[in-house]
């Protein structure tokens, strides 16, 4: 699974209201600005959105919804009925249940009490906790094998505490939601604390320490004033991580070449379709899994941008 | 009050050394185990250091396994990233300068769908491309990576709410009265002061692109075209201790302290640019939030 490259939207967010403010400045077109030139601009993305965007996505529905005698559901039923369908996506949704249950904790309280440091101090654990995401996808899944491997892990320790000795153990079946959530706490976590981080740093000061004079103490003041203020990145985090998480696919796959089949070859959704794809030469039926996905980012990524009041369509 | 104030200050300090502790010991771990044998590996403490010898050794292993495949692959992640990041920027920059400073029928849709494509995670439409790739013939030529990359809509959106947020209508409307046409202007007003953003787009474009998985290996179908990302699984593949069917090619043999080397290798781009893009990343992205 790719880190959502749009973990780092709220950041930008902040400057946005900026935006929105000057937006509504904007109604008319700016002074001598004609309307041709708004098209001329956007010209290249509009191709590239329609022809990697609009165009795949139809195409996709094309296919899941062709039947023999025109258009029909039956690829979708047939899926439905695979065996190993329903299975993939409860391994999806319990990994995401435990990854955005704890990434959550987690990054709010881990981004509340850097918030705490001296500057310095801060920065260099903000540093510290973001540099793994440099090794996003195949790179800390390797990392994490060796990890997870209890003869020569630094975790050893751990892994011995559950007395798993080899890697089979560990990898068992009913761990691997919970290891595929640490692996994306490793590299994601850290992108969502400086965020966060940054949201903290809007709240204004007076009111922090209005709270303190009135004989709150660090966990109340957490509890009742940052945290409410900052809800809305907190919303956007589990919003886009769930999005991101159901796509799950890198992870489960090196694990299951490293454990020579040990993870199913089909474990997520998305590593099913690619296997009705290219394994069994099913493409209508990845087509219909695909499209399944599909509409879950898509129905996420609709309430998140019209209902979430996130983003400023001006 | 002030001993128990430092009680919730120590904790909060264990805590955050823990955590960092989880995120760091991982990174050490995978500079180290390249300096030592696989026997070393196993056996002796994981944060012990080998021999620069041995990662010398391990490295041209690495380098040098199958006709140097390694560097193969990173040609290919190269061409891919900077290829994709290059035609993302090429659309994403005007793109978001259009969405923010022109008007024109679609605007406010174009800017929602942008949105909306923007959360959705590439990954859903990484089958359908291939089957569009495959429909147009673009399967089996670099292109069939580098487009789907250059398709960013992130980058759209944050070029967007730089030109809206910091580049003063005024400057531009004095710059049209002067004559300058639409071009001229956004050549020579908006895009000079466009350079922090160029750059941001740019670092998340080549981070996301270089570390991308699932679209190279839909798309590519042999080792002259793999990426890195790729590559490590071929690896991994040809590893006995992983891989027990993997040993009867024992010419090719591929050990641990093989692994976290080319593991190493793999994310060396990206983590030079985090490490120099660190003040950037940590403080200066959180435009607006700052606290100093």
């Amino acid at each position: 699974m790719t880190v959502p490259s749009a973990t780092v939207v709220p950041d930008e967010r902040v400057s946005a209201r900026r935006g929105r403010r000057a937006a509504r400045h904007r109604e008319r077109p700016p002074a001598g600005s004609s309307r041709t030139a708004g098209y001329f601009f956007v010209a290249l993305y509009v191709v590239l959105l329609l022809a990697l965007g609009v165009a795949p996505a139809i195409y996709a529905i094309a296919l899941a919804l062709s039947a023999p005698g025109g258009i029909g559901f039956a690829h979708f039923v047939n899926t439905f009925n695979f065996f190993e369908f329903a299975p993939a996506f409860e391994h999806v949704f319990e990994f995401e249940g435990i990854w955005l249950v704890s990434q959550t904790f987690f990054v709010v309280t881990l981004a509340l009490m850097v918030h705490t440091l001296a500057r310095r101090v801060s920065t260099t654990f903000r540093f510290i906790f973001y540099l793994p995401g440099a090794m996003a996808g195949a790179a800390s899944a390797i990392v994490w094998l060796f990890m997870f491997t209890p003869s020569g892990s630094p975790w050893a320790f751990i892994l011995h505490a559950f007395h798993y000795q080899v890697l089979s153990n560990t990898v068992a079946p009913g761990n691997l939601p919970i290891i595929f959530a640490i692996m994306a706490f490793f590299t994601g976590a850290g992108g969502w604390i400086v965020i966060m981080y940054g949201a903290l740093n809007n709240i204004p000061q007076e009111l922090i320490e209005a709270a303190e004079i009135d004989g709150s103490n660090a966990f109340q003041t957490a509890l009742r004033i940052k945290i409410p203020l900052i809800r809305k990145w907190i919303v956007y985090m589990l919003v886009l991580a769930f999005a991101a998480g159901s796509q799950l696919f890198v992870e489960p796959q090196i694990l299951g070449v490293a454990t020579n089949g040990e993870v199913p070859a089909q474990w997520s959704p998305n590593q099913l379709a690619y296997n009705l794809a290219f394994q069994l030469d099913r493409f209508n039926d990845a087509a219909a899994v695909s499209v399944d996905l599909l509409v879950i980012g898509l129905v996420v990524a609709v309430i998140l941008v019209w209902r979430g009041k996130l983003f400023g369509v001006d | 009050m002030l001993p128990r104030r430092y009680a919730y200050r120590l904790i909060a300090l264990a805590i955050l050394l823990v955590f960092a502790a989880f995120f760091f010991v991982p990174m050490i771990w995978l500079i180290l185990a390249p300096t030592k044998t696989d026997y070393q590996l196993v056996h002796e403490s994981p944060f012990a250091f080998g021999s620069l010898a041995t990662f010398g050794h391990t490295f041209n292993r690495v380098i040098n396994y199958q006709g140097q495949l390694m560097l193969i692959w990173l040609k290919n992640s190269a061409i891919y990233s900077v290829g994709g990041t290059a035609l993302a920027l090429l659309a994403a920059i005007p793109a978001g300068y259009g969405l923010a400073l022109t008007q024109f029928i679609g605007r406010r849709a174009l800017l929602a769908i942008t949105l909306v494509v923007m959360i959705m995670p590439a990954t859903a439409l990484v089958l359908p491309l291939f089957l569009e790739a495959s429909a147009v013939h673009l399967l089996g030529t670099v292109w069939a990576v580098i487009l789907p990359f250059a398709f960013f809509p992130f980058g759209v959106y944050l070029a967007y709410i730089y030109f809206s947020s910091t580049i003063p209508k005024d400057l531009l409307a004095a710059a049209r009265i002067d004559g300058a046409g639409e071009w001229g202007v956004f050549r020579h007003i908006a895009l000079p002061l466009a350079r922090p953003i160029v750059a941001l787009i740019a670092f998340f474009a080549f981070v996301a692109d270089w570390n991308n998985y699932y679209l190279p290996f839909v798309m590519t179908y042999d080792n002259s075209q793999y990426p890195v990302t790729i590559g490590l699984q071929v690896l991994i593949g040809s590893a006995p201790i992983f891989s027990p069917t993997a040993s009867g090619y024992a010419a090719s043999e591929i050990y641990r302290p093989d692994l976290a080397m080319a593991t190493l290798i793999a994310i060396m781009p990206v983590l030079i640019i985090f490490v120099f893009a660190q003040r950037t990343l940590v403080k200066g992205m959180l435009a607006g939030a700052t606290k100093e």
